[in-house]
């Protein structure tokens, strides 16, 4: 299942930085337009963390997923449910969703994308069995809960959503529990079909999860993604959007709250290589820690617009939040556009700090240090959660993100 | 009634080179129903005793006393000042991004009053505080002081004034940066708080125009880092004419001042 290797020395460079790192005697940087792929984990180096796309990530804390030490001795349960529904399991699916446990042979495996960095192809080496889920018509919400393998575990998964044409899904993946996962999610659109994704990270402390979103969107198709990353000691997913016919409208959205000690790391990119497609990326991290520990989040948000992808609209923008000491956010928005007839491109970057002028404004409004803290927090994401639309699963992870707050915010 | 009491107060910064001391010795009771107007040279330490008796970390009170109604205020935090009816309006007010006014006007009011407004009326008294001071109803959805002009950051303080009703407001150059009808505006607004009698407002300011609208009862000259001299709204128009000169004995003093007139 190995796709050609196209060019680069190195496997699984990202582009971020290209212009920036050209001309200095450095290495050449590929353009993610040659971003090596491969189903087979032994086509990637072992990365040793001074790689592109690995050099923000702390790889001692990775429990050997990228190295091929770790043993996956672990499960990651998968649970299927109608959203709200408490008891889980395969039996409380609403009409018109079918969830399957297939073989690694099964046809339609693949057909989302294809690993991009080491540990994305190891977890797809490895997995026995993936969960299929197929949304047909207009079902009610559903909710995927993908368990942890347990605290000092390794475990591999592979989860598939696709849609039939024409159909409008919404669905919620929960990551919860312990250990550590290196997993696949293919997201495959048939044509005219929307879904509304939202996944959410409520890790516990230890968890350690390195994913990979291959996200293949149909002709006229629309994808609309809300991503809540809470939990975890280091999270690093990797979404990657390809369109497969015109039309298609994509919108990743998310938000991090780093807090003491966590690695929160967001790699995105949207690949438009066919005509009349729509991309928006919009990502809020927020970073909190205390002394002796650091709060790390980094975005890096590729947009590659092909030769042939003529009258594309894009929008990237990441901004970030600084609440203390001890934070360190990086973003790197990268735009490579290889066509002139584009309906609109643009990216942003900022990063803010909640400085003591702010806060001392606040407060001599008579509003405490902590209702202040909260207030600047929940304006900050306000624009991401409200596109949470299920109004339970919005009001817990208001309510995750205030008690994250309320950790270091005393 | 309320008193606001200073003794003694003495204040310093941080600075490359040590403390700085910027307050030496401020002596000064204001009771509610009285208007007292500062007035004082660039870099005396106005702004200083503004933001010393709200409490910004940045200065460091080394000795005196501030008491409300017999309350230290120097052992509160900067928010239980403002819950025990302490308010300032900033000479330069913050902008807090990701934070929309409404939001952070109700924040407030609920800090303030100790429970929160009743939302029906309480988007009214909003309404009819922003008509009174001219400022667009759009304000409410915009985040706090972000990109505001300067004018119109002075407006939304007094907004907050009329609104949180404080016991004694000091208003840090309000005045500055505002046109005409603004200050004529701003004005009312300070003076309709005024109107009940049980708030005391201390008045810092270089021009003698808004001592037309609002009449003070006590000008003090503020010079060096504490009060040199007290006297009535003559004196206002005593250093309108003749500056600061006397008060300083030194001439740049007196250009700076004469530049600010
Ligand atoms: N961090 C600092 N380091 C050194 N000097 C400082 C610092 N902060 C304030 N000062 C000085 O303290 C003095 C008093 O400043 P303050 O802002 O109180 O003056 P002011 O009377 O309000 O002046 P203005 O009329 O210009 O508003 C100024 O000389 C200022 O430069
Ligand atoms: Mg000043």
């Amino acid at each position: 299942m190995t796709v050609p290797n196209t060019a680069p020395e190195v496997a699984g460079l990202a582009p971020e930085l290209a212009g920036a790192k050209k001309g200095q005697g450095e290495t050449p940087i590929a353009s993610a337009s040659e971003r090596f792929t491969s189903y087979d984990v032994e086509a990637f180096e072992v990365p040793g963390g001074r790689e592109e796309n690995w050099r923000f990530t702390p790889m001692r804390r990775l429990r050997g997923l990228h190295d091929g030490t770790a043993r996956f001795d672990g499960t990651a349960a998968i649970e299927v449910s109608a959203a709200g529904s408490a008891d889980a399991g395969a039996t409380g699916v609403p009409r018109g969703v079918s969830v399957e446990t297939v073989a690694r042979d099964d046809a339609r495996i693949g057909a989302g994308g294809v690993p991009a960095d080491r540990v994305a192809a190891a977890a797809w080496s490895a997995f026995r069995e993936a969960t299929l889920v197929t949304f047909d018509g207009t079902p009610e919400p559903v909710t995927i809960t993908v368990t942890g393998p347990g605290e000092g575990t390794t475990a591999v998964g592979h989860l598939q959503l696709r849609t039939t044409p024409n159909t409008s899904a919404t669905v919620v993946v929960e990551y919860r529990g312990s250990g550590a996962l290196a997993d696949n999610v293919e997201v495959v659109l048939a044509d005219g079909s929307r879904l509304t994704l939202v996944v959410t990270g409520e890790w516990a402390d230890d968890a350690v999860h390195v994913g990979a979103q291959h996200m293949s969107i149909g002709r006229d198709a629309v994808l609309r993604g809300t991503s809540v990353s809470l939990g975890g000691d280091v999270v690093r997913i990797s979404p990657t959007v390809k369109y497969r016919g015109p039309g298609g409208d994509a919108e990743l959205a998310g938000l991090g709250f780093a807090d003491a000690g966590q690695h929160l790391e967001q790699r995105l990119l949207v690949d438009h290589a066919v005509p009349n497609c729509t991309s928006n990326v919009i990502y809020k991290n927020a970073l909190q820690s205390v002394k002796g520990l650091t709060a790390h989040t980094v975005w890096i948000g590729d947009v590659l617009i092909r030769a042939a992808a003529e009258n594309t609209r894009t929008f990237e923008y990441n901004r970030n939040l600084v609440l203390t000491e001890h934070a360190r956010a990086d973003s790197v928005p990268n735009l490579e556009i290889e066509t002139g007839e584009i309906a609109g491109a643009g990216h942003a970057s900022a990063t803010g700090r909640f400085d003591d002028e702010q806060l001392f404004y606040l407060q001599s409004r008579g509003i405490p240090e902590d209702v202040a803290r909260r207030l600047v927090v929940r304006g900050f994401f306000g624009e991401i959660l409200n596109r949470v639309t299920l109004p339970e699963l919005r009001e817990r992870l208001e309510s995750a993100i205030e008690a994250e707050l309320a950790v270091t915010g005393a | 009634m309320s008193t606001l009491e200073i003794k003694d107060l003495h204040v310093s910064v941080a600075t490359e080179d040590g403390a700085k001391e910027i307050l030496n010795g401020v002596d000064h009771t204001i009771r509610a129903g009285e208007t007292h107007a500062i007035m004082g040279p660039n870099g005396s330490g106005k702004s200083t005793l503004a933001y010393a008796i709200a409490g910004h970390p940045k200065y460091e009170i080394t000795s005196g006393e501030v008491n409300l109604d017999g309350e230290d205020v120097l052992a509160m935090t900067v928010d239980e000042r403002a819950r025990a009816g302490l308010f300032l309006a900033m000479q330069y007010p913050v902008e807090v991004p990701g934070v929309s006014t409404s939001n952070f006007l109700r924040a407030a009011a609920t800090a303030v009053r100790g429970e929160a407004p009743k939302l029906r009326t309480w988007v009214k008294e909003v309404k009819s505080a922003m008509s009174d001071l001219d400022i667009d109803p759009d304000f409410a959805e915009r985040n706090v002081n972000e990109g505001f002009s300067g004018g119109e950051k002075k407006r939304h303080e007094v907004l907050q004034l009329a609104l949180l009703k404080p016991k004694i407001a000091v208003l840090d150059e309000t005045d500055s940066g505002l046109d005409v009808d603004a200050l004529r505006v701003v004005s009312e607004g300070v003076n309709r708080y005024r109107e009940g009698g049980e708030t005391g407002v201390l008045l810092i300011t270089h021009y003698t125009r808004i001592l037309q609208h609002i009449t003070p009862d006590v000008v003090h000259v503020f010079a060096g880092g504490r009060i040199v001299e007290s006297g009535g709204p003559e004196l206002a128009d005593e250093l309108e004419k003749s500056g600061y000169v006397r008060f300083t004995g030194s001439a740049v003093d007196a250009a700076v001042a004469g530049a600010a007139v």
